[in-house]
């Protein structure tokens, strides 16, 4: 398990939870529930804020709101 | 009846208001709160609809959003609706329904909007609407789609065929706006339902969408991704800078020969010159301004529609944060090129109070439309026209050098401002980036309509207020002054041998010098004098607070120049003009000094007003006038010391 601030490469992940902030309910509210699947897209450059898929939508936050979610890689189970 | 509109952001709302008002709609004010309501008549009916921020769920989390939580939870409130429609995005089924299910669960009549369903089946998604009906079985479902444009008679049925006896009101499950564990439940509960409905209703076989993903590797690439925003900003200054001077010098022209015309027809007297002298010329100085800002809003309103707004908000917020600012500041900042009311009324989308707050005092330190005349006057007096290694342009050199010299300030003030305001909050950035469409242009032209509407209405308020204000003073002096000073005139006139339009020049020339204003401006010189200004510069500095420009014009007054005839007229008198020990006026040091004011200075009233609208209080617009006072001061004395 890990937070979503540390992934940096295109990947399917499954939120396990969400670390209490003023955010949260922001967050949830957004879709981003403990069990939902996600996937990391791609980030602004130079360190800049993350760009998620969650359900059919694309979410950008910064690393900072990032670090609030704790996350879980899903295997692809085809590949491995 | 009052039917509400509401949906998620991004989901097609104001192109369905769009075109269900057509041209027939207005902003105002939801009472108590600064957000701008939409409102119009339903085409073929009589009912208002009124167009909501666009949110993701009642509980606010930004300025914009709170007025949906304050009219749903509030049926004694003037905008309580009798319907509400929700605007659901078909191809983001679960988030959208998650807003309409709030709505819905309150009781108030409904309709779903099921809009995007194009979108959704490219996707691979297909509706099947009768879950939702088993699922929501008060509620109206269509289907519009708002790209098309087909779907206003279905609504107009749906609005009847609702049986609003079945809907009671009722709000005990609301949670107050300070209860986020209760606010947290309700998000896991909704979404726990709505994950068996949705699974029912929803084929989900979502292709990705290849094109997208591959414009977003391009849009947001380190080296493309900036190439293509700089070029878009080229594009930009370009247009405002270029193409609006046709129409401006247009409405000018045409001002200042109704000034004149009005003049003619009109008999003597005081409340006629008011007319022809105040209040013409300040309109005139609001509407020259719109061709500018009708550009600007051109573009963010394609940038925006389009979707790529939100990708230059994702790239640029790593390079605003540093600041205390927020990528969705870049708006605001860009705005306020043209004009900072615009920009700092866009700063709402802001979430952070504190991020949004910087944003908005540093927002004037942007070279707005108002200060080129002036730039570009003084630069043409005191900038030799010379090639710097042959190929730059000094002038032009120059002008960006202002501009550069504004963007540093507002750098430079940000970071202070950082410092010294505390907050308990840290700002944030939870955006969605939406898929990227063509723009439609009825919305991207009802925006600059709207825009420019706003502009007119805000400026113009306090700039003919100011200007009647200023024409007072100027016409109007201590005791029999102006008696004298016209005779005065007169004399010399007849000695020099003047012609008639000379002496007229010359007697506005001198009855200014001793009206209320001159007074002032001889009053002040002391204070202005570290800077290189003399009192007719004071005097000109004053009457620019009604807006910017208005230091040319008045300098033509005072230096008995009509620049209308005679541009180069007025740039032979200021090259001519000395001071008592014989030394020019304008000298490299004293017009530098001035350009130097002219970037720094809070020298717009109705900038202050709209501030202290946005902020609530006069506090911020004082600070604001402060901070940018001392900085004019300050470098304006630095520049003049330096240089002279």
């Amino acid at each position: 398990m890990t937070n979503l601030a540390h992934i940096s490469s295109v990947s399917l992940l499954k939120v396990i939870r969400l670390l209490d902030s003023p955010l949260k309910t922001k967050l949830m509210e957004m879709g981003l529930l403990e069990g939902q699947e996600i996937k990391w897209l791609f980030q602004a450059p130079f360190g800049g804020p993350i760009a998620i898929q969650i359900q059919d939508y694309i979410l950008s936050l910064r690393k900072d709101e990032a670090s609030f979610i704790q996350v879980e890689p899903i295997l692809n189970h085809h590949n491995s | 009846m009052k039917i509400a509109l509401v949906g998620n952001p991004n989901t097609g709302k104001s192109s369905l208001f769009n075109l269900l008002t057509g041209l027939k709609q207005h902003v105002g004010n939801f009472p108590g709160v600064t957000v701008d309501k939409k409102f119009g008549t339903l085409k073929g009916t009589d009912h208002l609809l009124i167009d909501f921020p666009g949110t993701y769920s009642i509980y606010p989390r930004s300025k914009d959003e709170e007025i949906v939580y304050q009219v749903v939870t509030n049926p004694n409130h003037s905008d309580f609706p009798d319907i509400v429609m929700v605007v659901v995005d078909a191809s983001n089924l679960k988030r959208n329904l998650f807003l309409f299910q709030q709505i819905y669960d309150l009781g108030l009549p409904t309709i779903m909007l099921l809009n995007m369903t194009d979108i959704a089946r490219k996707k691979g998604v297909s509706i099947l609407e009768e879950n939702l009906k088993s699922q929501f079985p008060n509620a109206q479902i269509i289907e519009t789609n708002a790209r098309v444009g087909f779907g206003k008679n279905r609504i107009i049925e749906a609005i009847n065929a609702l049986d609003l006896k079945q809907f009671t009101y009722q709000k005990d499950w609301v949670c107050s706006l300070e209860d986020t564990a209760g606010q947290e439940e309700e998000v896991k509960k909704r979404y726990q339902q709505l994950e068996g409905l949705v699974v029912q209703t929803q084929v989900e076989e979502t292709r990705q969408n290849k094109f997208q993903a591959r414009l977003d590797q391009i849009l947001v690439h380190p080296i493309f991704g900036y190439a293509i925003f700089f070029f878009v900003l080229f594009s930009l200054f370009q247009a405002i800078f270029v193409f609006a001077s046709i129409p401006m010098d247009f409405i000018d022209a045409n001002f200042a020969s109704l000034s004149v015309w009005t003049s003619q027809q009109l008999p003597e007297g005081v409340f006629f010159d008011l007319v022809t002298q105040g209040i013409i010329p300040g309109i005139g100085g609001v509407l020259v301004f719109v061709p500018q800002i009708a550009f600007l809003f051109l573009f963010i309103a394609i940038l925006e529609e389009s979707g790529y707004l939100a990708r230059v908000v994702f790239l640029m917020d790593r390079w605003m944060r540093p600041l205390g600012l927020n990528g969705k500041s870049v708006v605001p900042l860009l705005s306020s090129v043209a004009c900072a009311i615009p920009g700092v009324m866009a700063a709402r989308t802001i979430a952070d109070w504190k991020e949004r707050l910087i944003t908005i005092l540093v927002a004037p330190l942007m070279s707005c439309s108002a200060r080129i005349p002036v730039y570009t006057l003084l630069i043409a007096l005191v900038i030799p026209k010379q090639m710097v290694f042959g190929f730059i342009n000094l002038q032009g050199m120059v002008l960006f050098g202002l501009y550069f010299l504004g963007v540093l300030g507002a750098i430079g003030m940000s970071l202070l401002l950082k410092w010294l305001i505390h907050s308990k909050q840290t700002g944030y950035l939870i955006l969605e980036l939406p898929s990227y469409k063509l723009p439609k242009w009825n919305n991207v032209l009802m925006t600059v309509w709207e825009k420019a509407k706003i502009f007119v209405i805000d400026a113009g308020k306090v700039i003919i207020a100011i200007s009647i204000v200023l024409w007072f003073l100027a016409s109007f002096g201590p005791g029999e002054s102006l008696q004298l000073a016209e005779k005065n005139a007169q004399a010399q006139a007849y000695d020099q041998g003047l012609s008639k339009t000379e002496e007229e020049r010359l007697v506005a020339s001198l009855k200014l010098e001793s009206s209320y204003m001159g007074h002032l401006g001889k009053w002040m010189e002391p204070l202005i004098e570290p800077l290189g200004y003399d009192w007719k510069i004071g005097i000109s500095l004053i009457t620019s607070f009604a807006a910017r420009e208005v230091f040319v014009g008045s300098l033509a007054t005072i230096y008995s120049v009509h620049q209308e005839e005679n541009a180069e007229g007025l740039l032979a008198k200021m090259k001519n003009e000395k001071r008592a020990d014989g030394k020019p006026v304008f000298t490299l040091a004293s017009g530098v000094s001035l350009m130097v004011f002219y970037v720094f200075a809070m020298q717009c009233m109705a900038t202050l007003a709209v501030v202290r609208r946005e902020t609530k209080s006069w506090k911020w617009p004082l600070v604001q006038l402060a901070f940018m006072g001392v900085l004019a001061y300050s470098l304006s004395f630095l520049f003049y010391q330096l240089l002279v």
